[in-house]
């Protein structure tokens, strides 16, 4: 497995435990009664971490690491598009959950532009890596 | 495939058959007066869609296809995937009982099940991690 596929992965499953646990955390609030003030501030986080930190990054991991490799070198290429995806989802992941939490109106709106362009740059990459069988090297060397 | 990957994987279609049909029942004014319950149902619906269906989908092909690790002995292993199936999907199934209850008669006593439901689902998660965290290394 290759080291950013690493990163990827691993980030994401900080956010599967963390997201679990801040919604444990809001489940189990919910029998106390100051709860709404507290719910409300931990929901935008936790939808985060779970819908777009743990799915996203652990897709971006497993798609890195398994797609076919490049027909001209047989490598998969692209580590610093990859590495920058990685910064960028994760920056728009902790904005937009803290953002929205805190109530700062920016910061949602930054984080979604970082998430848009992780998607972007890591489209670009995987775009040329997505074909048929038989069409370049690597397939088999994948794993 | 793994005798665990294939309860994760099954459960996890059970799981999003379940949660589609309660989102066509959610949608059904008729069904809504004649179930109360359905109204408030939302949470079970989409914790049914992301945690039973999507994560444990996730959980089952990720313990059949990642690498084997050295540093954890497959005994071990196996028990924490096996930890983590029991404790998420029961997790789930009791929040699933207990949520909409709690939501139409916030006093009931069922209420007290919510943070042990919550535990659970959390240690389902932890125990998964512990599993698959030596799994995913560079080569």
């Amino acid at each position: 497995m290759p080291r950013l596929s690493v990163w990827l992965i691993r980030t994401a499953l900080v956010y599967l435990v963390v997201g679990f646990g801040l919604g444990a955390v809001m489940l189990a609030y919910k029998v106390t009664p100051f709860t709404p003030v507290l719910i409300a501030r931990l929901r935008p986080l936790h939808v985060e971490l779970l819908t777009l930190g743990w799915t996203m990054n652990l897709a971006l991991g497993v798609a890195y690491w398994i797609l076919p490799r490049r027909a001209s070198d047989g490598e998969r290429g692209g580590e610093t598009a990859i590495a920058l995806a990685w910064v960028l989802l994760n920056l728009g992941v902790l904005g937009v959950g803290f953002g929205q939490g805190s109530g700062a109106p920016e910061a949602p709106l930054i984080g979604r532009l970082a998430e848009a362009v992780a998607a972007g740059t890591f489209a670009v990459h995987a775009w040329s890596r997505v074909k048929p069988f038989g069409s370049g090297t690597g397939e088999r060397r994948s794993r | 495939m793994p005798p665990l990957s294939r309860w994760f994987i099954k459960t996890a279609l059970v799981c999003f058959v379940t949660a589609l049909a309660l989102g066509a029942a959610m949608q059904s004014r008729y069904l809504r007066t004649a179930l109360p319950m359905l109204s408030v149902i939302w949470p079970t619906y989409i914790h049914l869609l992301m945690v039973g269906w999507l994560t444990g989908l996730i959980f089952g092909v990720a313990y059949w296809l990642f690498p084997r690790s050295d540093r954890l002995h497959p005994a071990l292993s196996a028990r924490l995937g096996w930890a983590a199936y029991g404790l998420m999907n029961t997790g789930l199934l009791l929040r699933g009982a207990t949520e909409p209850v709690t939501a139409l008669d916030p006093t009931t006593p069922v209420r007290w099940l919510l943070p042990l439901a919550a535990l659970l689902q959390l240690g389902g998660a932890c125990a998964f991690v512990a599993m698959i965290w030596p799994r995913v290394r560079a080569r």
